[in-house]
């Protein structure tokens, strides 16, 4: 209990560094951003608008520390002002109507790079030095090294505009209306197998070879060479014994690889102009939709710290050391 | 192996009577000799090696070998590779060859730059949080893990949207978004050395501060220090290619990050011009692969658990 509060406590001051971070970055950058900005999109505003909006990026004449008190107010009752590139909708609902895309590219790709990537970790390190053990981990590295977009590029242009198998951007066909039919699940489904392989190929690789190499560690253990003095079937002691007890640097960085694959769906999504939020962070920033950008920049935060307090919670739980000390 | 490399400094020093003062025994020096032996004699590091060393000098010869400005507009445009351009030309008729050639500069400084800014920064925080202990490490632990976990690529476009253009700030932008994973690494190899004897005695001798932390801990982490400079290259010359390929870099230089975006925004997918997207993409794996392999030697190197034992 001790522990997930100190958790909490630290997660909690990590979003306010954020908040403050938001708060001060249009303030004190040179240039003058933020009247770049607003050269660009007064016209098109009512007077009051305009005002909400010099107040949001602190144009007006209010002390910093009232500023700064009034900004965290709006922050937690989800008032992140207004966006200007989707005039005259809120920052909070453009990213409520975008964010479930990037949960199911990034979700679906995460569980499907962690489970592959452990399971070819445990059977690279229990047949050490055999076929799966020498050429997998090579060969992932060298994919992972390419970058992101680059292997997005190259699926789309393989297996979209060469092949045609798969279509080639967007979350689904134009025309088509979010329905549960058979037909539209199928269409988002097709339109997700690109963008989801190429964050689970270039991110695999990780996986499989921390896998591996803590499993190593955990079959040199004694009470690996006790369950085989036993005589226990080769597949107990490989899955029961030592990956349920190598699993657990997998379920920390679990936490930890969550900002990597929102930042590995941000440049995928760009490259298949995919409509989630990371897409539209981008085209916040060439906008120039500051309040937009900014709103992205904490929501994406917010949800990798609630995330990463749940695999805090699920920590507790598998590891009983933590519980005790 | 690592005691045949060092006895020969032992015995020239006893073997000249002009040097007076023997030098002081560095800690870690034997490990170090077997180190750099076993760098040597491993293959995948020697690989990685030649593959650097072969990038290296193409970025340095890229004027001699293709002299002219790489962004001239052309009059050939959207050739496929010849005799002529080797690996063709974009659809603006630049030379794509002459393009990631002098592409090879700016993402091989920027990420060498970034790298050793990013590790020296992680050295300082984590060896003086080991060192310090107390409020000070609580606080820069503190500082390193929430930078450890805001989203390093989203911070990075926020970063970049407001600050101002150019290559100076691809460099801040990337440093601060690099350094706290090698300040993590480097603060918990510190913390085990904090507690050894030898820093005990330095401590008691009344050493100051910054040299045992420098002169002490350091070298006796040289290794883990090499592995986190080789990771955070390989994320500067990554995290550059994506910056730039957003459009959020400086896409007036030439590297292969804007190589990447200018194809892109030409629609070279589009209209088939393959080979317009190809050499700067394999040119940062390879050299992203030949810094891993590096990595991965160091590791076998330094925990011979990791090797795979040599049957007979």
């Amino acid at each position: 209990m001790v522990f997930l509060l100190r958790r909490l406590g630290f997660y909690v001051i990590a979003f306010w560094a954020c908040i403050t971070l938001n708060f001060f970055l249009p303030r004190l950058m040179p240039g003058d951003p933020v009247s770049r900005m607003f050269s660009q999109v007064q016209s098109q505003m009512r007077p009051d608008q305009v005002d909400a909006l010099r107040r949001l990026f602190g144009l007006d004449d209010r002390p910093l520390w009232e500023q700064y008190l009034a900004y965290i107010g709006n922050i937690f009752r989800g008032d992140m002002g207004i966006s200007l590139s989707r005039f005259p909708s809120p920052v909070s609902e453009v990213i409520g109507s975008q964010i479930g895309w990037t949960l199911l590219l990034g979700g679906t790709s995460l569980v499907i790079a962690v489970i592959l990537g452990n399971f070819l970790g445990v059977l690279a390190a229990w047949r050490r030095g055999k076929f799966l053990d020498s050429v997998f981990p090579p060969l992932l590295i060298f994919v992972g090294s390419f970058p992101y977009f680059w292997l997005a590029m190259a699926a789309l242009y393989l297996f979209g505009i060469t092949l045609g198998w798969l279509p080639l951007s967007h979350a689904f066909s134009t025309g088509l209306s979010a329905s549960f039919s058979f037909e539209y699940i199928g269409d988002v489904a097709a339109h997700l197998i690109l963008p989801a392989l190429t964050i689970v190929l270039v991110s695999i690789g990780g996986w499989m070879l921390g896998m591996r190499n803590t499993m190593i560690a955990t079959t040199a253990e004694d009470y690996i060479t006790m369950a085989r003095a036993k005589g226990l079937r080769p597949a107990r002691i490989m899955f029961q014994y030592a990956a349920r007890n190598a699993m657990l640097p997998s379920v920390t960085s679990f936490g930890m690889s969550l900002g990597f694959v929102v930042g590995g769906a941000l440049l995928t999504e760009t490259v298949f102009a995919y409509p989630g939020i990371g897409y539209q962070l981008l085209t916040s920033v060439q906008a120039l939709d500051y309040p937009l950008t900014q709103g992205i920049f904490l929501t994406i935060t917010a949800a990798v710290l609630a995330a990463n307090f749940l695999v805090d919670i699920i920590y507790v739980r598998l590891d009983p050391r933590v519980r005790v000390s | 192996m690592s005691l045949t490399n060092s006895t020969p400094t032992a015995t020239t020093t006893a073997g000249n009577p002009t040097v007076q003062v023997p030098e002081p025994p560095v800690p870690g020096r034997l490990a170090h000799g077997g180190f750099v032996h076993g760098i040597l004699t491993n293959k995948k590091a020697l690989f990685g090696l030649a593959v650097l060393v072969v990038f290296a000098l193409l970025a340095l010869l890229a004027p001699l070998l293709a002299p002219g400005n790489p962004s001239d507009f052309g009059p050939e445009a959207s050739l496929a590779p010849s005799a002529a351009h080797l690996l063709g030309t974009t659809s603006k008729g630049q030379d794509v060859l002459a393009l990631t050639l002098w592409g090879s500069r700016s993402s091989l400084t920027v990420g060498f730059i970034v790298g050793i800014a990013a590790t020296f920064i992680g050295c300082l925080v984590g060896i003086a949080s080991a060192y310090f202990g107390k409020a000070i490490d609580e606080l820069l632990s503190l500082l390193t893990n929430i930078f450890l976990l805001i989203p390093g690529l989203p911070l990075l476009v926020v970063l970049a949207a407001f600050l101002p253009p150019g290559p100076a700030t691809v460099v801040i932008v990337l440093v601060i978004t690099g350094w706290a994973g090698s300040a993590r690494v480097l603060r918990s190899q510190a913390l085990s050395l904090r507690s050894k004897d030898f820093v005990a005695a330095a401590v008691v001798t009344g050493e100051k501060a910054w040299r045992i932390m420098f002169r002490e801990i350091l070298p006796n982490m040289a290794s883990i220090v090499m592995s986190t400079l080789l990771g955070c290259v390989i994320y500067g010359i990554g995290a550059q290619a994506g910056l730039e390929f957003l459009g959020l870099g400086d896409t007036g230089s030439v590297s292969w990050g804007t190589n990447l975006y200018w194809a892109n925004n030409d629609g070279a997918l589009m209209t088939g011009d393959w080979w317009v997207l190809l050499p700067s993409g394999v040119a940062i794996a390879v050299v992203a692969f030949a810094l891993a392999l590096i990595n991965y030697a160091v590791d076998e190197i330094t925990n011979p658990r990791l090797r795979v034992e040599k049957k007979g």
